[in-house]
């Protein structure tokens, strides 16, 4: 339909469709369902897609099929990507500090803080890429002919529950899993679906393989239980998850193929950060190598 | 179809490479874009819960557990044969598949591993995957086959002479290599013959490969090799499925589909069960009768099956591969 005045023709609003990004693609729900996303003032802005079951398990099945490339690249070229995320999101910081505003009301000041701090913390974690190895691992001292080594390696697929903030929030659990060479399917905010899949977009032109993050967007209630329980997952963040009922619930799924967990407390996003969100979803493989003779 | 009324017409129809041609060519021509949007209809239908569950043990039983590498080994063999007898170790109810499929020369070891345990051996022949050998070579390969135990022999069609139009020359051979699959007890293996549909270029010369083969005296009908893209497809599966149907129809003879290559999804089989059932009716339903040439869709049939029955999605780690 074209609206016409009598004056002028105006131009119609070219709606934007916020979808999945599964896979390095951005699909629809499998089930072609979608949950109203309003403003800060309770304005409707959007319809986010609200994703299955299935749409999760498809993503751990891309996340699977990202996990050989990406963990078997050297640990300097996953930092150049993660570093390549911070370029383009500096880029469109715009962008942005304008979605932060209408979604949750935040002053222009306190939105510029946001990006900045994402920005920050993606630089921060690309540098962390090669140089983690050090410091977890290492030589170990061992009263014997052999060299001892600790290496350390990525956990596979993690499930990543983010944390309400949808830029900081988002960045803050999903650089550290994917850094260490991790892929991960994440569950966005739930109450601001819509910057958490801008946020993709930065991914998808960054040079980030298809698959190494997938997002997925919905209630993380209906969510989480089917990735906690699914047996090719091989770690769960906590962070997002409010509900006490619910974050035990997902403990105790965890448990079944013993998934690395972590259910941290409250914490302070804009605060530098521990290494515990990199360590948690590591292994450390330990070889012993004769020498000498 | 009036043209195929009486079986007493086939004879005359297969007496010369003349009457042969006009057969074929007078079968009625496939609408091609009929049978492809009939193919993604059915592909569409919600099978879930106990239908699903009996769904995904009614393929596994139809799976021919396939490897047909270069780099095969006895040891590869072996693995595969104690697969296919105990598809899912952790669970004594699922059932096994309907066969492993190999080449000649791996025959024995299947054999000797699968024993009396009512898992079939099938073997590819006659200078699998191209048949472009003499017919006496071909010949050869099944004799080999079948004197080292294969219960099934998969041959290909010279495709070279049926896309020349010499259809006699392939009626003849496909005629011999029945022959061929004699045993000296009485019994016969059972033929399946391959088309490589993906060499065949329309839906009409899969028509009349199918009726050619039929009447040759084909137990089976088989998509593709596996080595040719594309494999197996709904659509060209669905022109064999109402070939074998009219067959029966015309004589009363049964014979089974097997679609073989690109099938990896345990969606993907449960269409293809729909369009047996569509197509064919229940009778088809059956290992007898359909089959899925297949390696790795056992592996995704045996995670859905888990996922049925734990209620959680499995992962490849819980399964073998091969």
């Amino acid at each position: 339909m074209v609206r016409t005045s009598s004056r002028t023709t105006e131009r119609i609003d070219v709606r934007k469709t916020y979808k999945l990004y599964v896979g390095g693609s951005f699909p629809r729900s499998e089930s072609g369902r979608s949950y109203a996303v309003t403003d800060a003032r309770g304005r409707f802005w959007a319809n986010a897609s609200h994703a299955s079951r299935k749409d999760a398990r498809d993503a751990v099945t891309a996340a699977r099929s990202a996990f050989g490339g990406w963990s078997a690249r050297p640990a300097y070229n996953r930092g150049q990507v993660v570093y390549r995320i911070a370029e383009v999101l500096e880029d469109r910081r715009d962008q942005f500090e304008a979605e932060l505003r209408a979604a949750e009301g935040a002053t222009a000041a306190k939105a510029r803080a946001q990006v900045d701090a994402s920005v920050d913390r993606l630089v921060w974690y690309a540098g962390w890429a090669d140089k983690l190895a050090q410091v977890t691992g290492g030589a170990n001292p061992v009263a014997g002919p052999y060299f001892n080594h600790t290496a350390p390696e990525p956990s596979g697929v993690v499930a990543v529950v983010a944390p309400t903030s949808p830029l900081l929030g988002l960045v803050s659990v999903v650089a550290p899993v994917i850094v260490t060479g991790n892929t991960a399917v994440v569950i966005a905010s739930e109450p601001y679906p819509l910057t958490s899949i801008t946020l993709a977009e930065v991914m998808a032109t960054s040079d980030v393989p298809g698959g190494v993050v997938n997002v997925l967007t919905g209630p993380q209630a209906e969510i989480a239980p089917w990735l906690a329980s699914h047996m090719d997952v091989n770690g769960i963040d906590l962070t997002g998850v409010g509900d006490v009922e619910l974050g035990r619930n997902l403990e105790i799924e965890a448990a079944e193929n013993l998934k690395r967990v972590r259910r941290p407390g409250v914490e302070d996003l804009l605060a530098t950060p521990a290494l515990d969100r990199m360590t948690t979803f590591q292994e450390h493989k330990t070889v012993w190598h004769p020498m000498g003779l | 179809m009036t043209l195929l009324s009486s079986a007493g017409s086939f004879t005359d129809a297969t007496s010369s490479d003349a009457s042969l041609h006009r057969f074929l060519h007078g079968l009625p021509g496939v609408d091609q874009v009929g049978v492809e949007q009939r193919a993604a209809g059915l592909g569409t239908r919600s099978i879930k819960t106990s239908a699903k569950e009996f769904a995904i043990d009614l393929a596994i039983r139809m799976v021919d557990l396939t490897t047909l590498e270069g780099s095969d080994t006895p040891g590869k063999v072996r693995a595969l044969a104690s697969k296919a007898m105990r598809p899912d170790p952790a669970d004594q109810t699922c059932p096994p598949v309907a066969a492993v499929c190999v080449y000649p020369d791996m025959v024995p070891f299947a054999k000797e591993t699968l024993g009396a345990s009512g898992v079939r051996v099938a073997s590819v022949a006659t200078a699998f995957p191209s048949g472009r050998a003499a017919r006496d070579v071909k010949l050869a390969d099944v004799n080999d086959a079948v004197d080292a135990g294969a219960d099934e022999i998969d041959m290909v069609i010279d495709r070279g002479a049926f896309l020349a139009g010499r259809y006699l020359e392939v009626y003849e051979e496909i005629a011999a290599v029945r022959e061929a699959c004699a045993r000296p007890d009485g019994r016969s293996a059972h033929l399946k013959v391959i088309f490589e549909t993906g060499e065949l270029q329309t839906y009409d010369n899969v028509r009349r490969a199918s009726w050619l083969a039929m009447l040759a005296g084909g137990h089976f009908i088989k998509t593709s090799t596996g080595k040719v893209q594309p494999a197996a497809t709904l659509p060209v599966t669905l022109v064999m499925l109402e070939a074998v149907r009219d067959f029966r129809e015309a004589t009363g003879q049964m014979v089974g589909v097997k679609p073989a290559g690109g099938i990896r999804s345990t969606k993907d089989a449960i269409k293809y069960l729909v369009m047996v059932n569509e197509t064919c009716g229940p009778d088809w339903l059956d290992p007898d009768w359909f089959r899925f040439g297949a390696s790795t869709l056992l592996n995704d049939l045996l995670m859905q099956r888990t996922k049925m029955t734990t209620g959680r999605y499995s992962g490849p780690d819980y399964f073998t591969l091969d």
